[in-house]
Formats: structure tokens, C-alpha cells, sequence
């Protein structure tokens, strides 16, 4: 397969990107997108050129590192893919592809593809734990949980962090983030005690950290890799305005 | 900051409405009172289809008591006034929180009356203040008069120019409620999977039922097959 690949190139945080257009030749459609961008790599290392930065990690869909744009669309046009799980099979030959990375304020660019993401981690210090006492683990099934609240609260865990909602948010909020966040902990027996604290204290450092409001778009959803609905945000809506009216701690 | 743990700031209404949570829960607690508000204008409205009498008779009753003409008027500005204050505030930040664009944006899930919320929503707001100095204190009207509602109705829609910025207004109307009925559902937090099909329903059912309802009154009469 040949494409015809735009790229985003930034040399640094403060330095102005731009557009790079390159020519690929010999593109395997069994390779994976980033299989693809590492064989540009290799040969703009060959010519002397300084190789596109990008995130990745497990390349197996798991750990939320790779993050980019790609023709528009958060991880790229397969649905429920992380962009290492994307493969070029589903591109034509000829394809012009334009990939740049998430846009936020709250995501500042370190170099090309990669983006500061350290927000969100903010975002967990902040309340996405629960405090538990030090000392031998507790028996597994001490605490009886219903199954259908365990399917719920995993649903919400399965959210890799990889910042996609924020990127396709048209208000770059982290609303689904933050929620799923608040959600898998929310729904099980041991997350009850510190529930309004958590709400409460994550939705200020999401806000503090210049993530816009949501609006209900929808589009975070749709974009997320690993498919967490929008119902984790109404359950983070409610538990932040019972916190305000009926905790004492209030917002 | 970025890159600290927040202190806890001290009031609880700075806090709650200085968030963006608090802005939205006020920003659907409002819509709710306008909703309810809008609803009962359209279905009064009807009214003009029985006739003068039965319009003006109607007019009168709404003015009947003075107190509680007042405490509703108060109650829908104040609402009107937050639910335009939280929008326009939520919308600062969304810019602010983008500073710079994609090249390519492609929408996936978004409907078109959530992209045209905003702007739908300074449409309503223009439209909100012509329409009480037009019908309310008549004040841009050719010939108001505060006791006949129904002559009034029929001088103001057979000014071509007038009937279009309404019916624009009410298509503006349809959407932001085909979107903010749904959305209020969301940011409330009624959210049970046994209401989704009811949500929806209920915004579509609310947007087309008031949108319609009053643009039909508004070409009635523009079309003379009222009076």
C-alpha cells in the first residue's frame, strides 16, 4: 500500500507545529497503524531526519498510552480500537491520512503526537481512590456484591485513560474521564465512605485543571476505546449535587 | 492550579455554582421552570383558535392577580437570567479549554440540535426581548392595546417580517429543547436505563408538540385563516 501522510510536527512545548506531509510506500495492510508509523520512522532515521514522537506502550489495546487524531477521530475509524489495535487493512491504497495530537489546554503538547496527559492523573490523586488500612489482604469474598453491580462497576473500570472523550469533546471536557473514574468506585460497597469527598474533590480538580463543562455531545462515548456510556455522567452529576445538598462537606 | 491538589474553597454556593457541575444542575434546574413556563404559554395560546372572547377572557385571568403575576415574572427572569449566565460562562470555558483547533473534527454521536444549542440559545434570547416589548409592553407594536390580545396577535403577524423572526425564533425553540430536555434528564442525573427511551421520547414529543404548536398560531393568523 502507498499513503500520502499528514503529520503533526512540533519540536517542542513552545514551539509552533506545523503540517509534514509524507509519502509511504510498502505498507503492509496486516501491519497495525503503529507498526506503520514505525516503518516511517525507520526510514526518516535513514535519511537523517528526526523520527515522529509518540506515545505507546502494551500495544495490545490495554494501557491508554497511544493517543492520536486521526483523520478527525480520536484513535481512528475502527470503533471500540485503541489506535495500536487499528490495523491498515481498513485503509485503501492511496489514502491521504491527517494525524495530530489531542488538542486541549489541559493537554499541552511535549513533542509532535505527544501530549502531557498528567491532568488526568491530578484528577485521580484527587479522589479516585479509597483509603484502606495497610496489612494483609482482605478475603476476596468478605464483602458480598451483587453481579450486577460488579458488571457496572467494571464497565466503568475498563477506562484506560488514554484522554480520547477529552479529545473529542467539542469542549474538551473530561466529564467521562472523571466520571468512569468515580463510577467503578462509586458502585461498590467499598467506595460508599469516601463518595461525596471523591465527587466533589475530583469535579474541582477537573475543573481547575481547564477542562471545559460538558454538554451532553454524546461524542465522548462514541470515541471511547473501551465503550463507557454516558451514564457514568448522570451518576456523577447526581452524587455531586446529593454531596452539595446532603453531606456536610458539601461542594 | 494546574498540577496541584486543590485546598477546599469556603461557601458552599461559590463552590457549588463556581464548578462546572453547579453551573449545569442550575443551568437544568432553569431550563425545568422554562420548559414548564414555555409549555403552558403554547397551550393558553391555543386559545386564539376559540376565538376573541375566549383569547382576551384568558388574557385577563393570567393579569387577575397582580402578586402572583409578579412572583411568576420575577421567578422566569430570574431563571432566564441564570440559565443565560451558566450558558454563557460554560461556553467561555469550552473556548478557553481549545485554544487551538483540529485541522480535521470529525462529529460522530453529536445531533444537530446539540451543536446548535448555543446559538439557538442567543437566537431565543433576542427573541425574548422583542417579543415583551412587542406583545407584552407593546412598546415595538404599531397598535397595542393592553386589553385586546387578540387584536393584537392579528396586527402583529401581518407584518411579513415580524412572522418570519418568529417562526425562525420557534424553529430555534424546537431545537434547544429536542436537546436541552434530554440533556437536563442527564445532568439531574435520571439516568436509569428504564428511562432513556422516555427521555428521548419526551424531549422530541416537548420540542416538536410547543415549536409546532405556536408556529401554527403565528401562520394562522399571518395566512388570515384566523380573525
Amino acid at each position: 500500500m502507498k499513503l500520502r501522510l499528514k503529520i503533526w510536527r512540533q519540536q517542542g512545548p513552545h514551539a509552533a507545529g506545523e503540517f509534514v506531509s509524507y509519502e509511504t510506500a510498502d505498507v503492509s495492510p496486516d501491519m497495525s497503524f503503529l507498526e506503520m508509523l514505525d516503518v516511517l520512522n525507520e526510514t526518516l532515521q535513514l535519511r537523517g531526519d528526526v523520527p515522529i514522537a509518540f506515545d505507546h506502550d502494551c500495544r495490545e489495546g490495554i494501557c491508554g498510552s497511544c493517543a492520536m487524531m486521526i483523520d478527525g477521530v480520536p484513535h481512528g475509524p475502527q470503533k471500540s480500537t485503541t489506535v495500536c489495535q487499528l490495523h491498515m487493512r481498513h485503509y485503501r491504497d492511496g489514502a491521504t491520512i491527517v494525524i495530530e495530537p489531542w488538542r486541549a489546554k489541559a493537554f499541552p503538547v511535549i513533542r509532535d503526537l505527544v501530549v502531557d496527559r498528567g491532568a488526568l492523573d491530578r484528577i485521580i490523586q484527587a479522589g479516585g481512590y479509597i483509603s484502606v488500612a495497610t496489612g494483609n489482604a482482605p478475603e476476596a469474598n468478605g464483602i458480598p456484591i451483587g453481579k450486577d453491580m460488579v458488571d457496572r462497576a467494571m464497565d466503568a473500570a475498563q477506562c484506560i485513560g488514554c484522554g480520547a472523550c477529552v479529545a473529542a469533546c467539542p469542549n474538551a471536557s473530561a466529564m467521562l474521564f472523571t466520571a468512569a473514574k468515580a463510577t467503578h468506585l462509586g458502585l461498590l460497597p467499598q467506595g460508599q465512605p469516601e463518595r461525596s469527598h471523591r465527587a466533589v474533590n475530583m469535579v474541582r480538580q477537573m475543573d481547575l485543571e481547564t477542562f471545559g463543562g460538558c454538554t451532553n455531545f454524546g461524542e465522548c462515548s462514541e470515541a471511547c476505546p473501551k465503550d463507557i456510556g454516558l451514564e457514568v455522567i448522570a451518576r456523577l452529576n447526581a452524587d455531586f449535587l446529593q454531596a452539595t445538598l446532603k453531606e456536610r462537606e458539601g461542594a | 492550579m494546574r498540577g496541584e491538589v486543590a485546598a477546599v474553597p469556603r461557601g458552599w454556593v461559590v463552590a457549588f455554582y463556581g464548578s462546572t457541575i453547579g453551573k449545569k444542575i442550575v443551568m437544568a434546574a432553569t431550563g425545568v421552570i422554562l420548559v414548564g413556563f414555555v409549555t403552558g404559554h403554547a397551550l393558553g395560546n391555543l386559545l386564539v383558535f376559540s376565538g376573541p372572547a375566549a383569547l382576551n377572557r384568558y388574557g385577563e385571568l393570567l393579569k387577575s392577580s397582580v402578586v402572583i403575576l409578579w412572583i411568576v415574572r420575577v421567578t422566569l427572569l430570574a431563571a432566564v437570567v441564570l440559565h443565560a449566565h451558566s450558558a454563557l460562562s460554560l461556553t467561555r470555558l469550552a473556548q478557553q479549554a481549545r485554544p487551538s483547533r483540529y485541522a480535521k473534527h470529525a462529529t460522530q454521536a453529536s445531533t444537530f440540535s446539540s451543536r446548535t444549542l448555543r446559538v439557538g440559545g442567543v437566537v431565543l434570547l433576542a427573541f425574548i426581548i422583542f417579543h415583551l416589548l412587542h406583545l407584552t409592553t407593546g412598546t415595538v407594536h404599531p397598535a397595542f392595546s393592553p386589553t385586546d390580545v387578540y387584536g393584537n396577535v392579528l396586527v402583529a403577524f401581518s407584518i411579513p417580517a415580524v412572522t418570519v423572526f418568529y417562526l425562525v425564533a420557534m424553529l430555534a425553540l424546537g431545537l434547544h429543547l429536542h436537546h436541552g430536555i434530554w440533556s437536563a434528564f442527564q445532568t439531574l442525573g435520571l439516568n436509569h436505563p428504564h428511562l432513556e427511551r422516555f427521555r428521548r421520547a419526551l424531549a422530541t414529543v416537548m420540542a416538536v408538540g410547543v415549536s409546532l404548536g405556536f408556529s401554527l398560531i403565528v401562520l394562522a393568523i399571518a395566512f388570515q385563516l384566523v380573525g
